[in-house]
Parts: C-alpha cells; structure tokens; sequence
C-alpha cells in the first residue's frame, strides 16, 4: 500500500470539501430561494462535472491553469511559481470537478424548508443572515452533513481531472486512484488491490453514514 | 410593559395583480379588533402579506399612523425586519428545532431588550403557558402551539397584528379562553389587529367591526350587523355571526353572581349579562345572536332566564325559513324565529312582546 498516496489523497479531500462547503453555501442558498428566471444557466453550469468526462474538465483546467491561462498568470503574478502540476492547482480543479456535489444536496435540502419559516424570522426582525445561521442551517443540516460527505468521497477518488492537471508526481499529485492505475500498468495487482480494497470500504462507509441520517435517498435536481 | 402607545391607525390602499384577479383594497384599520371575511382565495392573505411586506403590492400605499410601510409613488418599501409587526399564520410556522422559550424568546434576539429573560417569562405566564418553556413546538397540544404563536408575536410589542385563522380547529372553550387572553393583552396596546376568520364563534366573540373580501375586492364593511342583515354574497351569508351588537354602559358587578347589568343605549332598557373585564361606567359592547331571542305575547313569569323586557314589534320580514323582526325595546334587536311561530303568535307590526333573552347568551365586547 502506498501510504503517502492515500495520506495526499485524504489532504485533498478534506481541503476540497471544506473549501467546497464554504463556496457552496451562499451559491446553494441564492439557487434555493432565487427567482431569478436564468437561474437554470447556474445549475447547468454547477451540474457539468457529472456529465461531462473527468478528461474534458482536467484539459480546460490545466489551459487555464497553464503558463498562458488567465488562471496561470495570475497565480504565477502573485506567488511566484506556476499553478498547474502543484496540490494547489489540484485543488482548484477538484472545486470545480466536486461542485455539484456539495451544491445539489444543499439546494435540495433548502428548497425543502417551510418558507413560512422565513417569513416568521423576517418578521421577528432576523436579518437575513441571522435567519440562516439560526433557521435555515440547523434545519438543514442533514443536507450540510451530505454535501460534505458527498464532496469528500467524490474527491478521494478523482481520477482524470487529476491526471490531466496533476500528472503524477508522488507526494505533490500522486492520489490513490493514480496510485492504483500505476500498479495495474505494472502488472502489480495485489498492490493495486490493497489501495482499491481500501478506497472501497472508505466509500461505502462514507455513504452508509450519509444515507443512515439522511434518508431521502440524494440525486441530482431531478425529483423537483 | 412599556409605555402605552398613542392608537395609530392603519391605512392600506393597494393594488396587486394575482393570477386570477387584481387585489384592490382601500382600507382604514382603526386600533382594535377588525374582522377580515371571506371564502378562502379571496385575497385575505395576499393583503396580510403585503402589510407585512413579505409581498410588494403593484401601487398604493400602506401607513401606520405617519410611518409609511409602503409607497409606490416614492418608491418606499420597508423590510419586513424594520416594520413592527406582529403575523400568525394559519400555520403557526413555530421554529421546530427551537424550545418554546426559544421560539418565544426569538423576536427579542435581533433587538437590544433588557431582560429578555424577564419579558418572556412575562409573557408565557400571561398565555399560561410558562411550564412549557423547555418543550419543542412538535411536543405541544393544537392549543398550546396557538399560544406560543401568540406569545411570540406579542413579546416584541408590534404596532400591528396580523392574526391568520390563529385559531383554527380548537374547540370553543379553548378559544373563547385564547381570545379573552388576547383581548386583554391589547386593552393595554391598542393597536390595529387584523382577525382572518371563516368562523362564526369567533366573530361572535370578537367581532365589532368587520370587513368582506372577495375576488380581491372590499365588500361591506362595518359592524357585523349592519354588514351581515342584508348580506350580499353567500359567503357573507355564511359568515352570518351575531345580529344583535348592543352599545351599552356597565351600571354594577354582582361578582357574586358572576353577572354585571348594564343599560343598553337609546332606552331605558337593562340587560344582566355575564361578567366581562369592565369596570362600573364603562361602555361595553353586547352581542346577541337573534335567534337566541325569544318572544312573548304575555308578560313570562317563572322563567330562569334574568332577561325579560317590554317591546314593541317594528318589522316583519320572512326570508325563506327565517322570519327576521325588529322589535324596539329602548335599542332596537333583531329576533330570528320560524314562520310556524310567527303564525301562531299572530306577530305584526305594532304588536306589543316580550323579549326573553338568558344571561348567556349575551356577550360581552369591549369597546374600543
């Protein structure tokens, strides 16, 4: 077992959802309660990373992320070194690859709330970030709880976007799942096996826990 | 409690477009009790929430006293937040994860109070429901769960309170004892309340002046009397509460007896009614619905009832099953009987009576 690759593959995972969740929040909350006509432009775009190839995403991002990108660029003008073969830029392009994830149980499990709610804290005075720390969030936090989870396990295991953008560099882009394909390229199936095993059982704990507090079953913005 | 407050009015005269009509009230709510009517999508509600300011009328005006909630000339629209109001929704909307003093507690939160602690201790006891404080709302009885509604609009002191079918589904005791409560509280505040209501016990109980919506439209507004004696829609027909609304000053309590007398306005005429929460001299309101009137043709004697008084037949109409009279005896009253006893009696105008009326059958309003 390649403990270092499973070792950056969690710090990934951890970075991403945290950072995820923080973005996804006021992104899930004006998705949930706006009126706005072309919010369906937003959704798509939020929604792109499920059906679009892990290459496709990985390519744009690394253009972006590459010496010529804006994103490159910029990132180069202020830190000094190129984003893309570094976690950093791993980061950037998970963002964007677990997106939906954090964002479509949230919207979900806002659009469900009891508008009423709302309006019964506008009216006692609440501004409208006081209705949400203390209405919208503890009544949704199953939502929170699976966004968090989803975006995680979703991260743990990326594969294309991280080899586009990553390449494979051990202790800096090498993930597990890049870890895995390697062993098989070399014909190193018990090894491979291990790393896979241990991915599996991760996953599957992770969702039993999910989907053990939060019982409506996820799926995208299908069931509106 | 804080300093009483000087009676605003609340004017409201909007204009909004709903999918299936356009909302169009012009309407001044004085402080005090006014019951709103009508079949359900009439635009009842739409026009609570566009006083609350969760919808922004098309045009018009709102206005509490001087302050302007709303102006579509100058483009003024107050925040929810900033207007002071007090609204139960027919769902009550409880915060489900809150304790009741929670609930109770949130409107003070976003404001600097003193002791809010105090206050909503104050408040649960008058609603008595202060040994509930630790429960959640999904622990609590129908009745409860209204009370801590109430209780937690009325802690912040509005200016205004928006009451949705508050009191829906309760049975009559439990009610009559909600609105007593609520009665109470506002003798001290004296601010407009607005009373959605399909029900006709509560009208009884609350009601001196009322108002109709339907299709977005004001109907007849006044005091439930003159806007229900010839009622224009069968909705109003429906609503049909207590005929009798009675102007009339407390003459003594027999706490004793539970009973005060009063002298009813125009006349000599005195009535004994049920205790209420007014004081010798003061002016009440009483209502009687007519059919709980009885007639005699001879003076009764030996009857249980306290209320017997001499008067004079003025009208006779019969509408359908119900014959409607007017009998003068000081004030006028409204009596409902079948057609049957009509005849029998040999009823007509200028025929000297007897009104039989029993002590509870009498309500009691105060007059704001």
């Amino acid at each position: 077992m390649n403990l270092e690759a499973i070792l950056l593959s969690l710090r990934l995972a951890i970075t991403v959802s945290a950072v995820l969740l923080i973005i996804s929040l006021p992104l899930a909350y004006w998705l949930g309660f706006t009126r706005w006509r072309g919010k369906f432009l937003v959704e798509s775009v939020v929604a792109l990373p499920l059906v679009l190839p892990p290459t496709v995403l990985g390519f744009y991002a690394l253009v972006a992320m590459g010496p010529r990108g804006l994103l490159g660029r910029l990132w180069a003008a202020l830190f000094g070194h190129p984003l893309a073969f570094t976690f950093s830029g791993l980061v950037i392009a998970s963002l964007f690859y677990s997106l939906p994830f954090a964002v479509q149980p949230l919207v979900a499990s806002f659009e469900s709330l009891d508008r009423r709610l709302l309006d019964a804290s506008a009216i006692l005075g609440a501004s409208r970030l006081r209705s949400f720390v203390r209405i919208v969030l503890p009544l949704a936090w199953p939502g929170v709880l699976t966004a968090l989870v989803l975006s995680f396990a979703h991260t743990l295991g990326e594969f294309g976007v991280v080899l586009m953008v990553g390449g494979n560099l051990p202790g800096i882009t090498r993930t597990i799942s890049i870890d895995i394909y390697d062993r098989t390229q070399s014909l190193d199936y018990p090894g491979a096996h291990e790393t896979a095993l241990l991915l599996l059982v991760v996953s599957f704990v992770v969702l039993s826990v999910v989907y053990g507090i939060n019982r409506r079953v996820w799926s995208p913005w299908a069931h509106r | 409690m804080g300093a009483p407050l000087t009676p605003f009015a609340l004017s409201v005269d909007i204009r909004k477009r709903l999918s299936a009509f356009e909302l169009q009230i012009r309407h001044e709510f004085p402080a005090g009790f006014t019951v709103v009517f009508g079949p359900s999508g009439a635009g009842k509600s739409t026009l609570l929430d566009c006083i609350a300011g969760l919808l922004r009328p098309d045009a018009g005006r709102i206005a509490l006293g001087t302050s302007a909630f709303f102006n579509g000339a100058q483009r003024i629209s107050l925040a929810p937040q900033k207007r002071q109001i007090g609204y139960v929704f027919q769902s009550l909307a409880l915060f489900p994860h809150l304790s009741v003093e929670e609930n109770v507690r949130y409107g003070l939160d976003a404001t600097q109070v003193d002791n809010p602690h105090q206050k909503v201790g104050q408040v649960l006891q008058g609603f008595r429901i202060a040994t509930l404080g630790k429960r959640k709302p999904n622990e609590l009885s129908g009745g409860e769960k209204q009370r801590v509604a109430l209780a937690r609009s009325l802690v912040t002191q509005p200016r205004v309170l928006l009451l949705d079918e508050p009191l829906t589904g309760l049975d009559a005791g439990l009610r009559r004892a909600i609105l007593e409560d609520l009665r109470t509280w506002n003798a001290e505040q004296r601010i407009p309340i607005l009373y959605v209501t399909h029900n006709r016990d509560e009208v009884d109980a609350i009601g001196e002046r009322l108002i109709t919506i339907e299709n977005g439209l004001l109907g007849k507004t006044g005091a439930p009397r003159s806007v229900l004696d010839a009622p224009q829609t069968v909705a109003l027909a429906q609503s049909a509460g207590f005929e009798n609304l009675l102007d009339a000053r407390v003459l003594e309590l027999r706490e004793a007896d539970g009973v005060m007398r009063v002298a009813l306005a125009g006349g000599t005429t005195e009535l004994e009614i049920p205790l209420g929460a007014a004081q010798p001299g003061e002016q009440v309101k009483v209502a009687i619905r007519a059919g709980d009137i009885l007639l005699a043709i001879q003076e009764p004697r030996g009857l249980s009832a306290r209320n017997v008084c001499k008067g004079t037949v003025e009208s006779i109409e019969t509408r359908g099953s119900v014959a409607v009279l007017r009998v003068r005896s000081g004030a006028a009253f409204q009596v409902h009987m079948t057609p049957g006893a009509l005849r029998a009696l040999h009823l007509a105008q200028g025929t000297p009576v007897w009104l039989v009326v029993k002590t509870h059958s009498c309500h009691v309003v105060t007059a704001l």
